[in-house]
């Protein structure tokens, strides 16, 4: 996966490793103000109420 | 023909690709046709490719050795990839089912890493934000019709999800302070402690009850088994100071000062902990609910406190009351 990602990037290693910080600080990003804050109401262990 | 026979075993037993891409290359048609379907992808001018397709050589050699002997008259009709090609295959998806788990692992901590901080920063900008509004409100007088105030002093009905009072522990640090929501729902809940529908206001007589979370949303109940008995709790609203102190052994209605319930037990919120949802009040109580044990939901934390001597208006202690100095 990860070799076929590095393979698939244009230019040489130094502008590949560029890339490759990117594409993890987006996929970061992503998880962390769309898919966790989604992901959070539907898991069990945020309740502190008693009787809900 | 011949050359491929000759060129395959030749690349798999002297591991270096270049004498073999120079001695490989030069040949033309059928040759070239065998080296594309062999090496899709590699472009001379890169490194990576290039040590990428080392493995792949020290595989040929394996292979090739294995299956020399019905190439021999096969690879007319079939060239020698299918074979190559399968435990390619299996190495691959090996390798990209352990990426995933890596990947799934690393994904799994920084959900860790985003309850625990991140939601906390977020949190902390809505106190602000609705501390702000409550401050702005209460300074703006009585002409704010969304948090109506009885004429005791006490509040009537607050909209859910509207602040309407602030809480302070000593306990946790001078500068603990929340503001408080009406409603215990996770909309109110990740901005604050929550006050659960149809219990008591504060000062009134009855079981102020709020819940809050324990870890990440700003953690405001973080530490509620730390509270000892006698440790103050100070409600603040818009004209009064209320201190609750965690019960003691000497509490009339033998209320704990601190007790884990399951999440169904709905009666430490009744007017009288522990006493009937719809029975009469025996006191002005506070109850604070939150999770446990941390990052859990099996069971609740729950702490009761009894308001302490008479409210104090904040006419006569503008900067609160001297519990807020404990601590």
């Amino acid at each position: 996966m990860y070799t076929w990602i590095w393979r698939h990037l244009p230019g040489g290693t130094a502008l590949k490793s560029m890339q490759a910080l990117l594409l993890v600080l987006a996929v970061c990003a992503l998880l962390l103000f769309v898919v966790f804050p989604w992901v959070e109401p539907k898991l069990p262990f945020n309740e502190v109420t008693v009787g809900g | 023909m011949d050359d491929t026979e000759a060129g395959r075993p030749r690349r798999g037993r002297h591991a270096p690709e270049e004498p073999t891409d120079r001695v490989a290359a030069p040949p033309p048609a059928a040759d070239a046709t065998v080296r594309t379907t062999r090496v899709p992808d590699v472009p001379q001018d890169d490194d990576l490719p290039a040590r990428d397709a080392d493995p792949r050589a020290a595989d040929d050699e394996q292979d090739s050795e294995l299956d020399d002997e019905p190439d021999d008259d096969a690879s007319d009709r079939r060239p020698p990839r299918p074979a190559r090609s399968r435990g390619d295959l299996v190495r691959t998806g090996v390798r990209g089912v352990g990426q995933l788990l890596v990947t799934a692992g690393l994904v799994v901590l920084l959900f860790v890493v985003y309850e625990v901080w991140i939601t906390d920063l977020s949190s902390d900008r809505k106190q602000d934000a609705l501390s702000q509004e409550l401050r702005e409100d209460w300074g703006g007088g009585s002409d704010d019709p969304t948090v109506p105030t009885l004429p005791g002093g006490g509040l009537s009905e607050v909209p859910l999800g509207e602040g309407f009072a602030f809480i302070r522990i000593p306990r946790f640090g001078a500068d603990y302070v929340k503001v408080i929501l009406e409603g215990t729902d996770e909309d109110e809940l990740v901005e604050g402690p929550g006050h659960y529908v149809d219990t008591a206001m504060p000062g009134e007589q009855g079981n102020f009850a709020l819940a809050g979370h324990r870890v990440g949303k700003g953690s405001p109940f973080l530490d509620l088994d730390q509270l000892q008995s006698g440790d103050p709790i100070v409600i603040e609203t818009e004209d009064t100071w209320y201190v609750y102190r965690v019960v003691g052994d000497d509490d009339p209605n033998g209320v704990p000062a601190q007790q884990i319930v399951l999440p169904t037990d709905v009666s430490v919120i009744a007017p009288i902990p522990n006493g009937p949802l719809d029975g009469p009040p025996g006191g002005a109580y506070l109850t604070l609910t939150t999770c446990h044990p941390k990052f859990s939901a099996r069971q609740r934390l729950i702490v009761h406190a009894a308001l302490d001597g008479d409210p104090i208006p904040k006419a006569d202690a503008p900067d609160g009351p001297p519990a807020l100095s404990e601590g």
